[in-house]
């Protein structure tokens, strides 16, 4: 195999990699959320933006290995 | 640049894939003619309003600056952008008026006092605290700046001036520089870098501390960059993608089920739209939180 190829499959791999780990993390928030809420439904509103919050830092780190991953494919 | 090579090679299948559209594509492509897909996420010098044609917008020779050369010239995206600024500009400011005259709001004013006094109360209070009001007006113009940029997007034959990343990468500086000037603001120029590092921490730490918190300054707005611009260029790229299955298959019977999943995506769209505004305005109040309590 071409080591170009390499390349493009190594981009490929890394993409879905990262985008697992962020859907595994982000489905643990959503989990204890979920259980939170239904716990207390009166603190549903502050564990609601808590949530947004830490989903929105994953996201982050998961945009940096999407961008890692563009940059590999379109060099 | 950036959305041109993301399109290009996520959809470089369905380019090759759809010799009949490439025909209808505009006679200024510039990679052989078949990157409909590119033309349409990437940023130009002509505004199409596709069933009438494209208007070409003035360009100006690139100017000089420090040794840098900058293409000044009117583009796709600086028009859709200077059209939001406009929108919400007139819009806050008649509504701002009315409500000066009567004290009972009605109509517009219930909705965006409803956004007002979310913002005030959900976004600043828990993550700036009472101090935080003062950034009150810088959060709101950020909010509606970016909700209306990112819904522009979805006017038919418009651009999402928040899909480029440009644009992003300059509210991001914004909020950079807001962050950074709360900081300093409120603990002085030295007493901000020196709490950087917490107290406490033994001393052959601090170092390392001090390298991973000054580059972490810099990955929260790339960060806030990043996620907004991935987040509108990713719901075009779909929608499109799921229209060009149609020409990919060479079918109409493909057109229902590709039609009813865009229109899903459009939906969601919209949701994203609001939500990326949300968040952008969140972390930036929560960044500038980080910012003015350093005891945390």
């Amino acid at each position: 195999m071409l080591p170009q190829g390499l390349a493009y499959l190594a981009a490929g791999f890394g993409a879905a990699l990262a985008v697992v780990g962020a859907a595994f993390g982000i489905g643990k928030l959503a989990t204890a959320t979920m259980e939170a809420s239904g716990r207390q439904p009166e603190i549903a509103g502050d564990v609601r933006t808590s949530m947004i919050i830490s989903a929105a830092l994953i996201e982050g780190v998961t945009l940096f290995a999407e961008v890692i991953c563009i940059i590999l494919a379109i060099k | 640049m950036a959305p041109a090579l993301l399109g290009h090679h996520v959809l470089a299948f369905l380019s090759a894939a759809s010799p009949g559209q490439a025909a209808a594509a505009p006679a200024h492509s510039t990679e052989g003619g078949n990157n409909w897909m590119i033309e349409y996420l990437s940023d130009s010098h002509t505004l199409e309003i596709q069933p009438f044609g494209a208007i070409n917008l003035p360009q100006f020779p690139p100017v000089r600056f420090l040794g840098m050369t900058i293409d000044l010239s009117l583009t796709k995206d600086l028009v859709f952008l200077w059209l939001a600024a406009f929108i919400v500009t007139l819009a806050l400011i008649l509504i701002a008026r009315r409500n000066q005259r009567n004290l009972v709001p009605r109509g517009w004013q219930n909705v965006i006092e409803v956004v007002i006094v979310f913002v005030r109360d959900e976004i600043i209070m828990p993550t700036v605290g009472r101090e935080g009001v003062k950034f009150l007006p810088f959060l709101l113009t950020v909010f509606f700046f970016i909700l209306t940029c990112n819904l522009l997007g979805l006017v038919p034959n418009f651009s999402t001036p928040t899909g480029n990343i440009n644009v992003t990468a300059g509210l991001a500086l914004i909020a950079f520089i807001v962050i950074q000037g709360a900081g300093i603001a409120k603990y002085g120029l030295a007493g901000y870098f020196r709490g950087l590092v917490p107290p406490g921490v033994p001393v052959f730490v601090i170092p390392v501390m001090a390298v991973v918190e000054f580059i972490g300054l810099f990955t929260k707005p790339f960060a806030l960059t990043v996620r907004l611009f991935a987040n509108m260029t990713a719901g075009h790229i779909v929608i499109f993608s799921l229209v060009g299955l149609i020409f990919l298959f060479k079918t109409v019977a493909v057109a229902p089920v590709s039609i009813a999943f865009a229109l899903f995506i459009y939906f969601m769209e919209i949701m994203i739209g609001v939500i990326q505004a949300y968040i952008f305005t969140i972390l930036t109040s929560l960044f500038i939180g980080l910012a003015v309590h350093q005891e945390h």
